[in-house]
């Protein structure tokens, strides 16, 4: 690979690139994402290449593997170029069909297709289909395009334009104006506006300046920042050239954790072409400007996504966060001025360079400008990554592209803002997603986790896990966090298990307000929200637990009993078959009775019992009743008399 | 380095730049209570007893007076119902630990903090890190340190340190508020030997 | 793991005392724990006292300071797999191999360990065994998962 030393020579080596591709070229794309590559995709893949070599079509088509489309419920998932035809739920024996068919002879696969839950319509192209129709895939978008191990694929889209533009044609003030007037507000859940820690640290003085791409997305059910390095790591790059070169740093840091392989490893490969390029390195362009970019791993401790708890674990200290009385901008790594900012923020910067602060704030609202990607996940129909202009509310997200709950459910509550934050309750769904709004709810948008609950999940049980995570994860330096999550993680367990008492939800308020107020860091002091939000819109499910020892969605093991209705039961023995506890005592023809002694409530019966006969309970705060006579369990006759 | 000008409870207070709001007070004679605080030490900021009311303005807010630094004008308050609160919500924390620990019960008295709030806990530890601390920072020998996070958090020594340093040593003992120190130390004790010199000596 | 090997992972990283992280993974990926003799070579090579890397060692989840099984079970406990009843997983995971969360069982056949979040949602709740995920887990499939790493 040629060394790029100036805009003329990088111009060239575009046009060179675009040049040597023929965009009506079939071309078969195949998602690579984490997701996919767990549902087979790479087993589709090499069958869909062995297809093509068979057919003697190697020369004729493309293959590309790319990064996450999003739809990660449906995965693995293909779309044919040029037609821009799409596929879900691709297997390794449809790759012949998929190669004749759809790249040779033209023809849409009407079964691959998706099919409208709504009008049972097939829909052939990606952009029509509801899950993507109503998003705004600004940052998210080029995943599909491009397969992330190709520097080449990335510069086809335009990529590198903007760090061209800032090094050649802008002075470092003037991308720093730039991203002041974008208002450009950090996407990893505290919503600090970029501009302003970047002139922070401008102005701070030091030596060296440090600029960091926090990748270490901690918040469980949250994996934007995973499918973006993983499937578009060029452009956090690029953001991450841009703010140095405004900053007036020369050495940048990903922290990305470790329990993300292939996105660490798409990492290694993209700052490799980078450098061999001479996007990185010295003389980057021809600009004077030098840079390097360095990857450290996380060694999985959730507290290190906490910015000063992440410099310290650069240093190579366990992660404990510093006081925020001086901020890292100043005084960051080895007490040097450092800028962090999340992995997404850094994805935005390229497109405000290229297109304009006008144009951003163009999206978005008054306060929240842009777009943000949340990961859409839990009881919802349309399971995966969805990118929306900022304004949008929580209804059009779970409803529109979501597609509401599976299996005719009702819907409960959204949590946002992963342990940080809180549940929505169904009335408030007309929030707008932005930095402000869900927090005057006792929420917060956060890093993008969206978490929709339904009538099944047990709010008390909610806080207690969220409660039980921080406890495992908190630094454990100081005492609000520490000592105050040890005494609530024991009260909610003792709720979920039958044992609360009148006060214990005065204790954890009072518990909750000592961490808000004097923990070390925003883990501890945003610790208690997931109690208050459930406690504020779910009171009843805690005061039923209580006071008595019901649980009123049956999910809290200690408080619910599965029994089988004598009078639905058909014998059919699938039950007593797959109990793992061997607790159902029956056979064909007798009716089932499950020892409750034995049974670890595991639910497998209750999954497995057909729906037609729908004989298995469950039961809260009563007792269970008790077992039918011997007699009455056989069953006589071909069908049940009642 | 330039005087700044606070108010701590009313009272003018002449302090130094780059000064902590404790410091300032403690040079005025007046008091704040502290439990993970030492001279010669650097300010850990764990324990959280130090908690202030400062006013820039007109804005108010809790700050813990141990590692944040005066600035001109500032007008602290030691106490408040708000502080009251939240200092004997600490203490009923740590006593639940350590509950005769005689530095901790002389500011539960203070506080009306209860000792018997909650559930006694199996560790003593408060995690004041005074005697980790004192031995990195003063001895430099390491020989005690922090293992684990959150609730699993303990102080360790490591026995090949130890059994070269801490017998001659033991400076960190009176340090500690609670006997946790000196529970670890006899527990490090059964894994290693006495240094040859003492052997002779004494049997313990 | 020998000294040598141990200083060749040293050096790899500029034997800065901010690598100290970076060492670590590397020698528990290669050895799949870190024994003492290490940590104490690691101490004398990168000048950093043995109680920093005694904390870091045991502050993070990636180390382990025992030996580990032969098959690493790994299951989500995420929020998207709470939801879909990664707990259910779990107990019965527990219950079929008789270890707990951080143990290795007595044949080190199996480690298991709970983790926060794969990334792996629209399949959860998620197992993860050597790498490999298993999705859309039930309980009473467990059994036969398992069994196929006899």
């Amino acid at each position: 690979m040629p060394r790029i030393n100036s805009s003329s020579e990088l111009e060239k080596l575009r046009q060179g690139i675009l040049a040597n591709r023929d965009p009506q070229k079939p071309c078969i794309t195949l998602c690579a994402g984490s997701a996919c590559h767990a549902t087979g995709s790479g087993d589709v893949a090499a069958s869909i290449e062995a297809e093509i070599e068979k057919q003697g079509l190697s020369a004729a088509v493309d293959v590309r593997k790319t990064g996450c489309h999003g739809f990660c419920e449906r995965g693995p998932i293909i779309v044919n170029h040029p037609e821009e035809s799409c596929y879900f739920q691709i297997k390794p024996e449809d790759a012949p069909e998929i190669v004749s068919q759809a790249v040779k002879d033209k023809k849409v696969i009407e079964r691959l297709l998706y099919t409208d839950p709504n009008t049972n319509e097939k829909i052939i192209y990606e952009s029509e289909i509801p899950f993507y129709k109503n998003q705004e895939r600004l940052v998210f978008g080029s995943n599909g395009s491009i397969d992330p191990k190709s520097i080449d694929d990335y510069l086809a889209i335009g990529g590198y334009s903007g760090l061209e533009k800032a090094l050649s044609r802008m002075a470092p003030e003037q991308i720093l104006e730039e991203i002041k007037k974008s208002n450009l507000r950090g996407r990893g859940g505290g919503g600090f506006p970029a501009g302003r820690k970047w002139e922070e640290s401008r102005n701070a003085s030091g030596n060296e300046k440090y600029v960091i791409v926090n990748a270490d997305e901690g918040d469980p059910g949250a994996y934007m920042d995973r499918s973006l390095l993983e499937g578009n790591p060029h452009s956090v790059l690029e953001g991450l050239m841009i703010g140095a070169y405004a900053i007036g740093s020369h050495k940048g840091y990903i922290y990305v954790r470790q329990e993300y392989p292939l996105a660490v490893a798409n990492l290694a490969i993209a700052i490799k072409q980078a450098e061999e390029y001479g996007f990185l390195g010295e003389n980057i362009l021809g600009s004077g400007f030098d840079f390097k970019i360095s990857v450290h791993k996380g060694a999985g401790a959730f507290v290190c996504g906490e910015s000063s708890a992440l410099m310290t674990a650069l240093e190579g200290r366990a992660g404990e966060p510093r006081p925020k009385y001086i901020h890292t901008a100043v005084k960051g790594v080895w007490d040097n001025p450092s800028v962090l900012n999340n992995v997404e923020t850094w994805a935005n910067v390229p497109l405000i360079i290229n297109k304009g602060a006008d144009w951003f704030t163009q999206i978005g609202t008054e306060k929240s400008k842009g777009t943000k990607i949340f990961s859409l996940v839990g009881k919802i129909t349309n399971t995966g990554l969805v990118e929306v202009p900022m304004g949008m509310t929580l209804r059009d997200i779970i409803y529109k592209i979501g597609g509401g709950i599976p299996r005719g459910k009702k819907f409960k509550a959204v949590q946002t803002g992963g342990p940080s934050g809180g549940c929505i309750p169904e009335n408030l769904l007309d929030l707008e997603v932005g930095f402000d709004e869900l927090t005057k709810a006792g929420s917060m948008m956060g890093s993008g986790g969206m978490i929709v609950m339904d009538e099944d999940t047990c709010m008390v049980d909610v806080a207690r896990y969220f409660i039980d995570f921080l406890t495992d994860e908190s630094c454990g330096k100081c005492v609000p966090c520490r000592e105050g999550l040890r005494q609530m993680l024991k009260i909610l367990t003792n709720i979920t298990e039958g044992k609360g008492n009148e006060g214990d939800i005065a204790l954890l308020e009072e518990l909750s307000e000592v961490a808000k107020e004097a923990s070390l860091c925003a883990l501890g002091t945003s610790a208690p929200n997931p109690f208050l939000s459930t406690v504020r819109y779910f009171r009843d499910e805690y005061e039923a637990h209580i006071n008595e020892k019901r649980c009123p969605a049956l999910s809290c093991k200690e408080l619910i009993a599965y029994y089988i209705d004598p009078d639905k039961c058909q014998a059919c023995m699938i039950c007593a078959r797959k109990c793992p506890a061997d607790a159902v005592d029956g056979g064909k023809k007798k009716i089932h009775i499950i020892d409750q002694e034995k049974c670890t409530k595991c639910g497998t019966c209750f999954e497995v019992c057909p729906s037609r006969f729908s004989a298995v309970q469950k039961i809260s705060g009563e007792p269970v009743p008790s077992p039918i006579s011997e007699e009455k369990r056989i069953i006589t006759g071909k069908s049940k008399e009642k | 380095m330039s005087e700044i000008l606070v108010r701590i409870d009313g009272k003018e207070v002449k302090a130094k730049e780059g000064m902590t709001v404790l410091e300032a007070a403690q040079s005025a004679g007046i008091s704040i209570p502290t439990l993970c605080h030492h001279e010669k030490l650097e300010p850990f900021g764990g324990c959280r007893l130090c908690i202030v009311e400062v006013q820039v303005g007109d804005w108010t807010k809790r700050v813990v007076s141990c590692v944040y630094m005066v600035e001109e004008n500032l007008i602290v308050r030691t106490r408040s119902e708000k502080i009251d609160k939240i200092r004997k919500m600490i203490l009923e924390l740590q006593l639940c630990h350590a509950p005769d620990s005689p530095e901790l019960l002389d500011l539960a008295n203070e506080y009306g903090a209860d000792k018997n709030r909650f559930e006694k806990e199996a560790s003593f530890c408060i995690h004041c890190g005074l005697c980790v601390r004192y031995c990195a920072e003063v001895k430099k020998k390491n020989a005690v340190g922090f293992i684990d996070r959150g609730i699993r958090k303990e102080i360790c020594f490591i026995p090949e340190i130890a059994s070269k340093e801490c017998w001659d040593c033991k400076e960190c003992f009176q340090l500690c508020p609670t006997e946790a120190l000196q529970a670890a130390f006899v527990l490090t004790k059964s894994l290693i030997s006495a240094p040859p010199s003492l052997e002779s000596a004494s049997k313990e | 793991m020998d000294n040598d090997r141990i200083d060749q992972i040293i050096d790899k990283h500029q034997s800065e005392a901010s690598s100290l992280i970076q060492v670590l993974l590397a020698i528990q990926s290669e050895n799949h724990w870190l024994p003492k003799e290490a940590l104490k070579r690691i101490s004398e090579k990168l000048q950093v006292p043995l109680t920093r890397i005694q904390h870091v060692a045991t502050f993070y989840k990636a180390f382990s300071l025992v030996p580990k099984g032969q098959h690493e079970i790994h299951i989500c406990m995420g929020t998207a797999c709470h939801v879909r009843g990664a707990t259910r997983v779990l107990d019965t995971v527990q219950d079929l191999t008789g270890i707990k969360p951080g143990e290795t069982d007595l044949d080190f056949k199996f480690s298991l360990e709970t983790v926060n979040c794969l990334g792996c949602c629209a399949l959860g709740p998620v197992m993860e065994i050597d790498g490999k995920t298993h999705g859309k887990m039930a309980p009473g499939e467990t059994a036969d998962v398992l069994k196929s790493y006899e």
